[in-house]
Parts: structure tokens; C-alpha cells; sequence
């Protein structure tokens, strides 16, 4: 095949190191992202058997997500960029009408309409569509010339505004900021002029109020106003930020210890396995656990960005773009709600909270962000 | 393409890409500090706080409730002790659907309307998270189909724990009294630091009055609770002391034998050592089940119990008080031997009745002893008149201070709760309570131990006792022993009587039970001691002048009282007894009680 001629054509490099080389390349896989998505992974485990209290069934679950997820990420890493240039937009179409289907005959869970049954299956289109709005967007933009004229800023704003507004009517405010992010992103790294970023600043602080007035539920306002003043509900809303608060400073610079984190395991953290997990690890691995997590990510950024650079063409850097720097947005408003620095929005921590479906996504993202990757080595 | 659009640039666009990574990395780093600042600031600056307030979640200062003391009589026969008991009990928060919960629960268990009123009017009170007890004292069977049924009654919960448990209730129920659920009245009186964990109080008797002995003292633990406030470990712990184990003066079988001959005729039994105070027994008679008062006795029961004609729940050995009738002449005997107003030889004419001179009221005997009726024959066969006369002679101040020095009208101070002092009249008294002068006429009927006078079963027992010791007194006590180690007697100041006085009251007394026309010599047939003692009679209504007192026409309810005091053996005294028979008509019917109960001790002991 062409991974043969490949090595042929390279007869200075030893056959040892080609022979590898030629194994992950001929199955499109990015090493080093490949070995710190890994290491998250383990990483996530360790926590999830603390936060679960020590429970093995809770952890061979994420197992089985994390199977499902490596080969989501496999899967996708083997599809052609050019092909996801392709049908991205259809892809799109599609998640926009499920989106609105979930509106009219969805399912609901803790108030909010988020699942659609289809066959006994159950399914967040939103998760779909925080994958094909910025691959949307970047197959849109890719095909103009960069930077964009005002005409393709207004169609992308609408492009990610539709769905991400869908998203929110669910309620589903975490997702949906994800979704705007990732949209946003594409347009910022498609070198969009800086007058459109303060013009977004300014509307963006106009608009504060008649969303505060209009658009949030009284539930949003709430966890808004215990950023603030966690104090003010002590045993309601307040509650989970002042023990999530608790726990990560009582974890110190040493941490408790794994599995001795007292606050999780005595019930006084709520969601602890999910989106409160880094309170966990905050508390049992304590700051320098933090701080080697935060280093994971970085890592996984660099790379992600370096991917984004030596990617082939425009699509493929707007879409490693996107999907390098919303990952971060999940790492920064999970850790930031976590600790009390922003409200709280249901944004899972990357690879550490337990839950399948944003995992999935995830590592679908990653896939694709592997499919950019090898592809720019074949072609170099 | 057509015209005048703009190409795209290859080139450009990468570098234009390369500009905006550089940017969202700076923006990356950025945010990235604000995290790590964030977290060392709460991890490192505020660490102390956190990890006080951390423990402070985590561990709490838990009361250990001490274990009660048991209580057993003078030979070692358990009264009353600690059973444990298992208690139905929910936590409203982990109960998905109460009113479905507790219609499941009653298929189940049985659950009483009452049960269910006490339940809810608990959880109105409740703290977050607190346990609620339904239903108490689970059986066996209860338990093993409750736990078949947890898996669909989440909050429900089988708690057990120590309670109180009398063995024989009906028995022992006015002496001991009982222990309940502690009130807000009790915890006002109690010390909140021992009684911390406490549920349970002595609420009357022996249980209220060594309460601070049988309770103990309350120890700690720390314990590490979930956010729910459940006790998931123990880290450190303190015991606490548990009560005083304590034995009794009384002696169960004697205790049984005077409430089996008093049946179901209401009444009571006071036993007495005259040797240091002990109670032997006390009854009072019906008694009731102590047991149902432990964990909060229904009203309807209560009510019932209140309502009762017999009064079960009032304490004739104590509370009640009546008049002594003639198991005061004695007292008025001795009196006249001390004073010199009577001799063992001199005698009074008794023509049926008697008169105060220049008075026309006759006081009336309850027979004609004829002619020449001197002290042994006065006692013997009860004969007023001879009474009438000597407390006239003696007049109402030496009576008074006579009578004083037998503990009369005074409490007893027994260990127990609910003492009633008795009435011994004075002038002082009269004019105090009454703004009136003392009339000789009333000196004259508190010879028979009527009028004003009035007296506890307890007060006579302590009475015999007196006499039955020569005037060695002691205050009558319950306590024998604190977890084994023996309590002294507290002696009392004695009545100093020539020793001629005693022995003639003494012979007096026995000639009651042994002489030919002894009033209460039906019971010495069979006797192998002697016994010592006094029938007396209490009015309970007034008998017009000249009428006669016709048991049959009055009504059970308003028939005399039957009273005796005694001693035995009558040679070398070891008890005291005063019965005491409400509407007994004559205390000739009461003394076949204190022999049954004499017989009783005197048995057991020489065996």
C-alpha cells in the first residue's frame, strides 16, 4: 500500500522507527495526542473510583464510554478531511431539524427537553451539532476568501447563532454556550477584522440586561446571583458551591490522598463524579493535582494548535482551531464554575467527569482533529 | 470566478492563521493564570479555613447516653431493667412518598391511629434529617418483614436502643414509679451537658427521686457523619459512666404477699424494719401498668386510667391521708403514761358516751365497756370514752407536742416522690389556718384520732415502728444499697419514754391481737409469734347525733376506713406494718392483711 512506498521512498530512516511510524500513520493516528488523551484517561479513572466511592461498577461504565469513545475517535480519524468538508453542512441540516424535533416531541431530564428517543435509542442532537457547527462554519469560510467580508460574518453569526439559540430554549445553557463558542472561534481564527470583537464586546454588554430580564430562568439568575453570594442560599443553590469551595481548598498543596478526600466521600459534594468531579481531585490530589492536569491540557492545546498550523488548508486549521480552543472552553468554565469564578452552566471537565455522551463528542472531536493531523503528513 | 472577487491566498490565510494562534494562546495563557491563581488562592492562601471548615463538615461531638441503672430489691430479684427495644422510624427527607410509605408500612407492621398522630405531630417539630420514631417495639417477626420490604420503603428505618422495663408493673408501679420521655419541662431541671442524648427521665417515685444516681453521666464520641448527619465511624470515643446499680429495702415476696391479700380491694400496705428504717414494702393498691408510661401511654388509655373510680394512679401509701382513728390511742396512751394523767391501774367509768362538762354534746362509743375501764382493757378492746377523757385531760398542746415527736403531720422524707405531711391540729394551726380558737371539744375527738387529724399509711407504718423499737427512730428509707456498697440508717432523734410505759403500751397492744376480746384477735389463730397492734376506724362522713352507723344503708364508697398498725415478733420486733382499707368498715379487716404480710417476711427471713 502507500505506507510501503512511503518507507521506500525514505531509506535514511531506520526501519525500526519507520515501521512504527508507518502503523499509526497508515491508521491516521496523532502519537502524541494519542499518549496525553491516555493519560487523561487514567487519570480520569483514579478520580471517578474516589468520587463514585470506590465503586467498580461506576468505573468499568466509564470503561465501556471510554471504549466507545477511543473508537468513535478512531473512526472518525479515518474519515477523509476533504469528506468532512464535504458533508458537514448536511450533517448540520440534519442536527438543526432533530434539534428542533427535541423542541416539539423531546424527553426531558431535571426540567429540561435534551434527549430524543428514536428506536428505543436515546440521542442529544446538541451534541451532534457541537461537532457540525464549527465544521459548518470552517467548510463555509474555507471556500471564501480569508479573511471574511462582513456578508459571510453575518451568514456565519446566523449559522451558529440558530442553533445555539435552539440549544438554550431546551434549556441547555452549557451546551449551548459550547456550540456559540465553537462558531465563535472559527470566525476568530479565520483572521475576522478586531473591529467586529469590540463591536461583540459592546453588543455583548448591551445585551446583559435584556437577557437578564427576558431571556434566563429564574434557575440561571439564581446560580448567577450565588456567584456572587454563595452565603445568601446556604442549603440550596449556594450549597454546592460553598462545599465544592471547601473541598478543593482543603486539599491544600499535598491533597488529602486519593480515596481519603472526605468532603466527596461523605456525601457533602454534590455531583461529585460529574461536573463537580475537580473538586475531587482538587481535594485528594490537591494543588499540585491541579496543576498537573492544567499541564495535560495546555499539552493537549499545544498540540492541538500545532496540528492547526501544519494542517493542509484553511478547512482543516479553522476546524483543528475550533476544536483545540473549545476544548479549552469546557477545561475554563468547568474549573472556573467549580471554584466559584463563574456561574454555574452544566460544562463537564474534559476526560475526568463520568457521563458518555459529551465524552463521545469529545473524542469525535479528537478523531477529526487526527484526520487533519495525518493528513498533513501525507501530503507533505 | 468571476470579476472582482477577491482570490483566495494561500499563503496569506496560514499567516493570517498563525497571527490568531499566537493571539489565542497568549488568551489561553491567560485564562490558565487566572485558574492557577484561583486555585492556589483557595488551596494555598485560604487552605486553613477550608480544612477547618472540612473537618468541621465532617466530624461531630456525639453524646453517648449512659446506661441506667437497674434497680433490685433486698434479695437481689431484679425490678427493673434496660430491655432493648427496636423502634420503627423514618427520615422524612429519604422518603420518596410519605402517605404511600405509610400505607405500605401498616400492610406490614401493625400501626396504630395513635402511633400515626404521635408520628405526625413529631415530624411538624423535626430537625432536617432527624429520625422519627412510628412505632416502638418492633417483635421479631415485625423486624424480619420490614427488612423483606426495605428495598420499597426508602427512610425507613429500625432503630434500637435501651428502654426501661418493669417486670412486675402492677406490682411495684407506686414504688418504683416509672421513667418517660424526657419533656421540656424536665430538661429545664436537668443539667443540658449529662442529659445531652438522654431520652429518658424518672418521672415519679423511686426513679424520679435517684434519678441523678440511676442516670450516670453522659460520655462523647466524635464521629465522622455524612452531609445526611449519619454516623458513618467512630474516631474517638469517651464511655460513659453508666447509673448506679441500686438494691431496695424492699423485699419482692413481702411486696407480693400484701398486694395478694389485699385482692382487689383498694387500700394500702406500708412494711417497715423498726431495726433502721427500711421499707420492706409499700403498696398501694390497684396498682397499674408502669411499663405503658415508658414510651408515652395513649390518652385514651391515660384517661381511662385518671377516670377510674379506684384511682390507680394515686399513691394511698404516700399521698393519701386519712384519719388515724384509733391506731392513735397508743400514741395517746403513752402520752398519758408520760404525763402522768393516766397509771396501769387507774380507770374511767365508759357509759357508752362522753360528755365535756357543762356540755350537753355526748360523745359517743362505738360500744358500752361498763365500769372501770383502765388502759390495757381501753386498748384491747378500743374503748373511746377512756380516750375522750385523757385527751381532755391532757389538753390539745401536750397531745400536739407528743404526737410531734412520732413524725406526724411531718413528711417522712422516704426516698420516693409525692409525700403528703398528714395533719397533726394545734392551737397554733387552728388559729393559722382557720383565724379560730381551739375548742375543747376537738381535743377531745382527736383522742380517737378524728377531727382534724390526719395521717399517711407511710406515717402509721413509721409510727409502729416507733413503738415496736421503744422509741428508736429512723427515717424510712427504699435505698439499701448503691452498686453494692450499704447505705447507713439515718436515725432520728428518739422519743425518750420510761422504759415501764413502753412495756405496758406494748402488752396493751398485743392484748388487740391475743386477748380474749382483742379487737383484731381473729388473725391469732395459727400464729407461731406474737403480734402487736391497733385496729383503728376512719369516718369517712359524719354520723348525726344520736344516729346509729348502718353499713348496709351507706353506699360502699362512703363506708369507714379500716386501718391497723402492728409489730412483730413481739418479743424481739423485726417489722412494722400499717394497712390501711378504704371503706373497709372496721380496721378488724385489715389486720389479717398486715399478718398475711408479717407471716410473709417473718417466713422468708427465718428460713
Amino acid at each position: 500500500m502507500s505506507g510501503g512506498d512511503y518507507v521506500r521512498q525514505m531509506p535514511e530512516v531506520s526501519s525500526d522507527l519507520a515501521q512504527r511510524s508507518s502503523l499509526v500513520q497508515r491508521f491516521h493516528i496523532d502519537l502524541p495526542l494519542l499518549v496525553l488523551l491516555l493519560a487523561l484517561t487514567v487519570f480520569g479513572l483514579l478520580v471517578l473510583y474516589s468520587a463514585s466511592g470506590q465503586s467498580m461498577p461506576a468505573v468499568l461504565r466509564q470503561v465501556r464510554f471510554f471504549g466507545v469513545a477511543y473508537v468513535g475517535m478512531f473512526v472518525m480519524a479515518q474519515i477523509k478531511v476533504r469528506q468532512y468538508q464535504r458533508w458537514a453542512p448536511w450533517l448540520y441540516l440534519l442536527g438543526g431539524i432533530l434539534l428542533a424535533a427535541v423542541l416539539v416531541a423531546g424527553t426531558g431530564a431535571k426540567g429540561a427537553q435534551r434527549w430524543l428517543s428514536i428506536g428505543g435509542f436515546r440521542f442529544q442532537p446538541s451534541e451532534l451539532l457541537k461537532l457540525m457547527v464549527p465544521l459548518t462554519l470552517a467548510s463555509y469560510l474555507a471556500s471564501r476568501p480569508l479573511p471574511p467580508r462582513f456578508k459571510h460574518v453575518v451568514v456565519s453569526l446566523v449559522l451558529v447563532g440558530l442553533p445555539g439559540a435552539l440549544i438554550m430554549l431546551q434549556p441547555d445553557l452549557g451546551t449551548g454556550l459550547i456550540v456559540l463558542a465553537s462558531g465563535l472561534i472559527v470566525l476568530f481564527m479565520s483572521g475576522i477584522g478586531w473591529g467586529y470583537l469590540l463591536w461583540a464586546l459592546i453588543l455583548a454588554a448591551a445585551s446583559a440586561w435584556p437577557a437578564w430580564q427576558f431571556m434566563l430562568h429564574d434557575y440561571q439568575k439564581q446560580r448567577i446571583l450565588t456567584l456572587f453570594n454563595p452565603d445568601m442560599d446556604k442549603l440550596g443553590s449556594g450549597w454546592n458551591i460553598i462545599q465544592s469551595k471547601t473541598a478543593i481548598g482543603s486539599g491544600g498543596w499535598q491533597g488529602k490522598g486519593w480515596l481519603q478526600g472526605t468532603q466527596s466521600r461523605l456525601d457533602f459534594l454534590p455531583e461529585s463524579h460529574t461536573d463537580f468531579v475537580i473538586a475531587v481531585l482538587g481535594e485528594e490530589f490537591g494543588l499540585r493535582g491541579v496543576l498537573i492536569l492544567l499541564g495535560l491540557y495546555l499539552l493537549i492545546v499545544l498540540r492541538g494548535l500545532w496540528i492547526g498550523l501544519q494542517a493542509q488548508d484553511s478547512f482543516g486549521r479553522l476546524t483543528a482551531g475550533s476544536i483545540t480552543l473549545t476544548f479549552f472552553v469546557y477545561v475554563f468554565v468547568n474549573m472556573g464554575m467549580v471554584s466559584g469564578l463563574l456561574p454555574v452552566v452544566g460544562v463537564p471537565l474534559p476526560l475526568i467527569s463520568a457521563g458518555g455522551t459529551s465524552l463521545v463528542t469529545l473524542m469525535g472531536g479528537f478523531g477529526v482533529l487526527m484526520a487533519i493531523s495525518t493528513d498533513t503528513r501525507r501530503l507533505r | 470566478m468571476a470579476p472582482g472577487v477577491t482570490l483566495k491566498d494561500p499563503y496569506l490565510e496560514s499567516r493570517l492563521y498563525g497571527a490568531r494562534s499566537v493571539a489565542a494562546l497568549i488568551v489561553i495563557l491567560l485564562l490558565m493564570t487566572v485558574l492557577i491563581a484561583r486555585y492556589t488562592s483557595l488551596q494555598i492562601d485560604q487552605y486553613e479555613d477550608y480544612i477547618t471548615q472540612s473537618e468541621k463538615n465532617r466530624v461531630q461531638l456525639q453524646p453517648v447516653p449512659p446506661k441506667r441503672g437497674l434497680i433490685y430489691d433486698r434479695n437481689g430479684v431484679l425490678l427493673a431493667e434496660n430491655r432493648p427495644s427496636f423502634d420503627l422510624a423514618l427520615v422524612i427527607e429519604r422518603v420518596e412518598n410519605l402517605d404511600e410509605t405509610l400505607a405500605l408500612l401498616r400492610e406490614v407492621v401493625s400501626v396504630s391511629e395513635a402511633d400515626v398522630e404521635r408520628f405526625k405531630r413529631l415530624v411538624k417539630g423535626r430537625r432536617p434529617y432527624e429520625v422519627v420514631p412510628l412505632r416502638f417495639r418492633l417483635s421479631e417477626e415485625e423486624i424480619a418483614r420490614i427488612s423483606v420490604n426495605s428495598y420499597r420503603l426508602p427512610g425507613v428505618e429500625i432503630a434500637g436502643r435501651l428502654v426501661r422495663h418493669y417486670r412486675e408493673p402492677e406490682v411495684f408501679a407506686h414504688v418504683l414509679g416509672y421513667v418517660g420521655r424526657m419533656s421540656e419541662s424536665d430538661a429545664e431541671n436537668l443539667d443540658p451537658v449529662n442529659y445531652r442524648g438522654t431520652h429518658y427521665v424518672g418521672k415519679i417515685g423511686l426513679e424520679k427521686h435517684y434519678e441523678a444516681l440511676l442516670h450516670g453521666k453522659v460520655g462523647y464520641q466524635n464521629v465522622e457523619t455524612n452531609a445526611h448527619g449519619r454516623v458513618l465511624r467512630v474516631l474517638e470515643r469517651s464511655d460513659p459512666l453508666p447509673g448506679a446499680d441500686i438494691s431496695l429495702q424492699l423485699d419482692a415476696r413481702v411486696q407480693r404477699a400484701a398486694v395478694a391479700a389485699l385482692g382487689e380491694r383498694r387500700g394500702a400496705v406500708v412494711a417497715i424494719d423498726p431495726a433502721d428504717g427500711g421499707v420492706i414494702a409499700l403498696v398501694s393498691n390497684p396498682g397499674f401498668n408502669s411499663n405503658l408510661f415508658v414510651n408515652g401511654i395513649g390518652s385514651k388509655a391515660y384517661s381511662e386510667l385518671r377516670n377510674s373510680p379506684d384511682k390507680p394512679l394515686f399513691n394511698r401509701a404516700v399521698q393519701g391521708q386519712y384519719p388515724p382513728g384509733s391506731t392513735l390511742k397508743p400514741v395517746l396512751a403513752l402520752a398519758g403514761l408520760h404525763h402522768g394523767a393516766v397509771n396501769a391501774v387507774s380507770t374511767v367509768y365508759d357509759p357508752g358516751y362522753f360528755q365535756l362538762p357543762g356540755v350537753e354534746h355526748k360523745y359517743r362509743d362505738w360500744k358500752q365497756h361498763g365500769s372501770s375501764v383502765d388502759l390495757m382493757m381501753s386498748m384491747e378492746q378500743s374503748c373511746d370514752v377512756y380516750y375522750y377523757d385523757l385527751a381532755h385531760r391532757l389538753g390539745i398542746d401536750n397531745i400536739h407536742s407528743f404526737a410531734d415527736q412520732f413524725g406526724l403531720g411531718q413528711k417522712t422524707n422516704l426516698d420516693i416522690t409525692a409525700e403528703r405531711p398528714g395533719l397533726l391540729p394545734s392551737r397554733e394551726w387552728k388559729r393559722r389556718v382557720h383565724q379560730a380558737p381551739w375548742y375543747p371539744g376537738e381535743t377531745v375527738i382527736l383522742g380517737i384520732g378524728q377531727g382534724y387529724m390526719l395521717a399517711t399509711p407511710l406515717q402509721l407504718a413509721q409510727l409502729s415502728a416507733t413503738l415496736a423499737s421503744r422509741g428508736k427512730r429512723f427515717q424510712p428509707r427504699l435505698l439499701r444499697a448503691v452498686n453494692g456498697e450499704p447505705m447507713d440508717p439515718i436515725p432520728l432523734p428518739a422519743v425518750e419514754i420510761a422504759p415501764e410505759h413502753w412495756t405496758l403500751v406494748h402488752q396493751s397492744m398485743r392484748a388487740v391481737v391475743h386477748g380474749a376480746r382483742g379487737t383484731a384477735n381473729r388473725i391469732r389463730d395459727g400464729l407461731e409469734y406474737e403480734i402487736a397492734g391497733k385496729t383503728g376506724t376512719a369516718q369517712v362522713v359524719g354520723i348525726a347525733q344520736d344516729a346509729k352507723y348502718d353499713a348496709d344503708a351507706i353506699s360502699e364508697r362512703h363506708r369507714d376506713h379500716g386501718l391497723f398498725v402492728s409489730f412483730a415478733p413481739f418479743d424481739a420486733p423485726r417489722i412494722a406494718v400499717a394497712v390501711l382499707l378504704e371503706n373497709g368498715e372496721h380496721g378488724a379487716w385489715a389486720a389479717p392483711i398486715a399478718r398475711a404480710v408479717i407471716d410473709e417476711y417473718l417466713r422468708e427471713t427465718t428460713l
